[in-house]
């Protein structure tokens, strides 16, 4: 089925209004935009409609944006349904301070360890997770590393952990790091 | 600079090769000549100790060369391993230190001696230090009843001819599964009494159808003693066959596998390695051991491995009897063949896990056991 | 306070370091509610067959364990962030250092997803010599993932065996681009490095003397009795199970679902090579067992055989593999996923560009292994400790891409 018609049948199902909300369909990975309220709605229906069939949560990112107006973190689904051979994008945002989001684990098992990753580097809380502690980091690190105004601690438990200057000034002086086919 | 220390170091190396090589050939030319050996060696003693100390003399000579010999086992054992598995996986194994790498295990032994002793904070030490004893004691120990030959006058070749040899084999045997369970729970490492554990269900399981088949045997020949099995074995085809295993055909045969394997389970080698399973428990039992602690484990596992390979051969390859007649060189070369049956093995298979192994144990081993058993008794009557 | 001795101040394997771990709330289970004769068993970071640094914390009860949590990150770096600072091109290394025994994967899909955000294709040299690298790589992983689990069940000889040949695929790595495990080999728009001149004659030559002993590792351990009771009723993942939790790769196949990107999503043309795609048919017990995850991987080499063979037939001879490579990557503002099959399943990475800006905003990397380690805990729940083993074995996950 083509991403149209997915967004198409899903705006339908949702009682989304043309205009009332965003996707792209000519975008090298065609996406919509859903808000965090109708999420679980709209992954129940991805993934129960038989046309649509969408049995495989393929990975959930995170991507800050500070910048934006309101500040938001973006988690961005994406979706693949192994019978229908048909791929979309679901996005949903979410406030950057004290945003959350309802969990998929119930919709597709996958999103467990995805949403622990996504809380673990952007801070994201997932309502209703089963188990909602970090994953990478260690239980007690500062902050969530992977937003944009994060800032690198000095030390961490008498370790220092502050990389040298050769990296973070190079790159803050907009400077290339030298490594890759062309330096 | 290196090839200099290249050329000292072969310099150096080029005579201390000889010495395993010389070793190896006086072990072999002693155990093929033992009972010449034992003959002059009692008239020298009878010519120069007083009597009353003559039975005591001679048996201190017997044990200190039979546990000399013990002891340089596991060397060449090791160094027999490392070849055989090497062969197995395609490459050469230890080729540098020595001639093909002889003297690989005694500079590994060396190594061992001068390594830390580390006893870890929370271990029971008596229990830690006293396992590896009694693991050394108790694979020695067994040897004891191990006859190498008879002499013409019909002496028997061993450190203790007991008339219940085979009992005392059962019983000593036992004692392997406590110094397990000991460096199991003296070590105070979760991994090591999992080891231990395992070992000591492991071993008590296989002792019953090891006593079983034993008796097998022992109902057949009709003694309890190990030099009347082998000489009731003597005779036939070629000297071969009137071996037990080619008598009451296959009954004997089965027998002898299930006793090979049986001997397999109770000295822990792979397929039923699972007390000291790398892959899953680290090393088992003896994870917390080093240095020469650890290597009294090598010792008793390696001395397990020559005793139930050679048992086996006493009991089902008619020991010293062969084509050639009756020589402790041949009963040698088959304890040792098959030592090297056991190595095969390992190097072959894959690991059982522990409820499949007790699974063979209960289910097989047992029951067939018991079945040979009534079956050669049986016969044995009716003939 | 006691004296620090350490240059480094605070390093913590210096015996004087005085202050407390750090509160170490990472554990699953507590040991109030376990029950009388339940044991915690902290298995890992350092055990011998935890493919790496993989703490696995196991309730259980006499041999049989009643749960099992693992912890990662042990090796954590975060390349993501590491990404946010350095240009496009310059992220390939970091990419290779996730699936360090399938780097060629990693940069190619790495390459192929900022190819789809320029909108740029390579030419058909570089795309058969990327297909060669890639299937090459496949087999020296899947040679890796069969020694060592034969090593986990017990068996050591398969181990040297498949490093022999692992070995040979390593030197033709090196030829082809002077190192051994992490190549830096795809960039964005071609390759690094055309063949060497007899590179392909070497190639085939490999292949030729390789799949003799792939056979007899295959009956040496394959059809072992005691190999196939340790593993064919064990670890079973359901196709349901497997669907639910995104497995990819031969995990997916080897759970009896018929799905391989090569085939059904085809990129660099691999819809033109003549394939069969594995899917397990678990002739020893239920569907979706170790055993069958296993036995596709071994599969799966022979298949990889027949596509290096196809591709370096119909390779171009002449071409200019640095021929697309951009001067400049610059992408307009936009985002894109793009999934590739790596040796361990559905590698993807996630790209978001800022408009004309040489460095990437955000870059995402899903690794197959992840999410194959988030379900561990649903397989191995009433089995034995052993088995643990064999299941981490079988799933063939590597540390440094689940913690990347």
């Amino acid at each position: 089925m083509s991403a149209a018609s997915i967004i198409e049948r899903l705006a339908a199902h949702l009682g989304l209004e043309e205009g009332s909300f965003e996707s792209d369909v000519e975008a090298k990975d065609p996406w919509v935009r859903v808000p965090g309220d109708k999420l679980v709605a709209a992954a129940e229906f991805l993934k129960a409609d038989p046309e649509l069939d969408f049995d495989t949560l393929h990975c959930v990112s995170g991507v800050d944006w500070p910048g934006d107006d309101p500040p938001a973190i973006e988690v961005v689904y994406h979706l693949t349904s192994l019978s229908r051979k048909h791929w979309i994008v679901l996005k949903t945002r979410v406030p950057r301070a004290g945003g959350s989001l309802p969990t998929l684990e119930t919709v597709w098992k996958a999103a467990n360890w995805h949403e622990r990753e996504a809380y673990d580097l952007f801070g994201v809380r997932f309502e209703g997770h089963s188990d909602h502690r970090r994953i990478l980091l260690p239980a007690d690190w500062p902050g969530h590393p992977l937003l944009r105004d994060w800032e690198w601690p000095e030390t961490w438990h008498k370790i220092p952990v502050k990389p040298g200057r050769q990296m973070t000034e190079r790159a803050e002086g907009g400077q290339m790091t030298g490594v890759g086919p062309f330096d | 600079m290196i090839t200099r220390f290249r050329q000292i170091e072969m310099r150096l190396m080029g005579p201390l090769t000889m010495i395993p090589i010389v070793l190896l050939l006086v072990i072999l030319g002693t155990i093929a000549a033992l009972p010449v050996v034992a003959t002059i060696l009692s008239e020298l003693v009878a010519d120069f100790v007083p009597p009353p100390l003559q039975h005591l003399t001679i048996v201190a000579l017997g044990t200190a060369g039979f546990v000399g010999i013990l002891a340089l086992n596991p060397i060449y054992s090791i160094w027999l391993e490392r070849k055989v598995a090497a062969h197995v996986q395609d490459r050469l194994g230890p080729m540098r230190v020595g001639w093909h790498g002889l003297l690989q295990s005694f500079a590994d032994g060396v190594k061992l001696m001068f390594k830390e002793d580390l006893v870890p904070r929370d271990a029971d030490r008596v229990l830690f230090g006293a396992a590896p004893m009694l693991a050394v004691a108790s694979a020695f120990a067994a040897f004891a009843i191990v006859p190498w030959g008879v002499r013409e006058d019909g002496t028997v070749l061993a450190v203790a001819n007991l008339n219940i040899g085979v009992l005392y084999f059962i019983a000593i045997t036992s004692l392997g599964a406590l110094s397990v369970l000991m460096a199991g729970w003296g070590s105070n490492n979760k991994y090591a009494l999992y080891g231990g554990m395992r070992a000591a269900a492991q071993m008590v399981s296989y002792e019953i159808p090891t006593a079983i088949l034993v008796l097998v045997v022992v109902a057949q020949v009709g003694s309890l003693s190990i030099p009347d099995i082998v000489n009731a074995q003597a005779g036939g085809i070629l000297g071969v066959g009137d071996w037990l295993i080619f008598q009451l055909f296959p009954l004997n045969l089965i027998a002898f596998v299930l006793f090979f394997i049986c001997g397999l389970a109770e000295t822990n080698r792979t397929p039923f390695d699972i007390p000291e399973a790398e892959s899953e428990l680290v090393a088992g039992f003896h994870t917390e051991y080093s240095g020469m602690r650890f290597a009294f484990f090598f010792l008793a596992e390696y001395g397990n491995m020559l005793l139930v390979s050679m048992l086996a051969a006493l009991l089902f390859l008619g020991g010293w009897i062969g084509p050639f007649g009756s020589n402790p060189l041949l009963f040698f070369v088959k304890g040792f063949g098959l030592v090297v049956v056991q190595m095969w093995l390992r190097w072959t298979l894959p690991r059982l896990r522990v409820d499949q192994l007790m699974g063979i144990c209960w289910k097989y081993v047992i029951p067939i056991s018991f079945f040979l058993l009534v079956v050669t008794t049986v016969i044995k009557g009716l003939l | 306070m006691a004296e620090q001795r350490s240059p480094v101040d605070g390093a913590p394997l210096v015996t004087l370091y005085d202050e407390e771990l750090p509160p170490d709330n990472s554990y699953a289970f507590s040991s109030e509610e376990l029950e009388e004769d339940e044991m915690i068993l902290n298995m890992g970071p350092q055990h011998p067959s935890t493919h790496g640094v993989l703490r696995v914390e196991l309730k259980t009860d006499g041999e049989i364990v009643k749960d099992a949590r693992p912890h990662i990150g042990y090796l954590h770096r975060n390349f993501e962030k590491h990404a946010e600072n350095i240009d496009y091109q310059g992220v390939i290394p970091f990419t290779d250092r996730m699936d360090y025994v399938g780097s060629m994967g990693n940069s190619l899909a790495y390459a192929l997803t900022v190819e789809k955000l320029l909108g740029i294709g390579v030419g058909e040299r570089v795309a058969g010599i990327r297909v060669i690298t890639a299937e090459l790589q496949r087999i020296a992983s899947h040679l890796l993932a069969m020694g060592t689990y034969g090593m986990d069940i017990g068996a050591f000889t398969p181990f040297l065996l498949c490093f022999q040949q692992r070995e040979r695929i390593l030197d033709l790595f090196e030829w082809l681009c002077g190192a051994r495990l992490l190549y830096n080999y795809n960039w964005v728009g071609g390759v690094s490095h055309d063949l060497p001149e007899g590179w392909t004659d070497k190639c085939r030559r490999f292949l030729d003397e390789f799949v003799p002993v792939l056979d007899e590792v295959d009956t040496l351990l394959s059809h072992n009795k005691i190999f196939i009771r340790r593993t064919a009723d064990i670890g079973i993942i359901t196709p349901d199970m497997a669907k639910d939790y995104a497995l990819s790769g031969p995990n997916l196949r080897g759970s009896g679902i018929d799905w391989d990107l090569r085939r059904d999503d085809p990129y660099l043309g691999y819809e033109n090579y003549d394939f069969n795609v594995v899917v397990a048919t678990s002739p020893h017990g239920p569907v979706g067992s170790c055993w069958d995850r296993y036995f596709v991987r071994v599969r799966e080499m022979y298949e990889s055989v027949k596509i290096v063979r196809q591709a370096l037939d119909r390779l171009p001879a002449e071409g200019d593999v640095h021929e697309n490579v951009p001067r400049f990557v610059r992408p307009l503002a936009g985002e894109a996923y793009c999934r590739s099959e790596a040796p361990r399943g559905e590698l993807a990475f996630y790209i978001v560009a800022e408009n004309k800006k040489p460095i990437p905003y955000r870059v995402k990397g899903r690794s197959p292994c992840f999410v194959a380690m988030g379900l561990f805990h649903e397989i191995t729940r009433g089995e034995m400790i052993a088995d643990i083993i064999a299941i981490i074995g079988s799933l063939d996950i590597v540390l440094g891409e689940i913690d990347r």
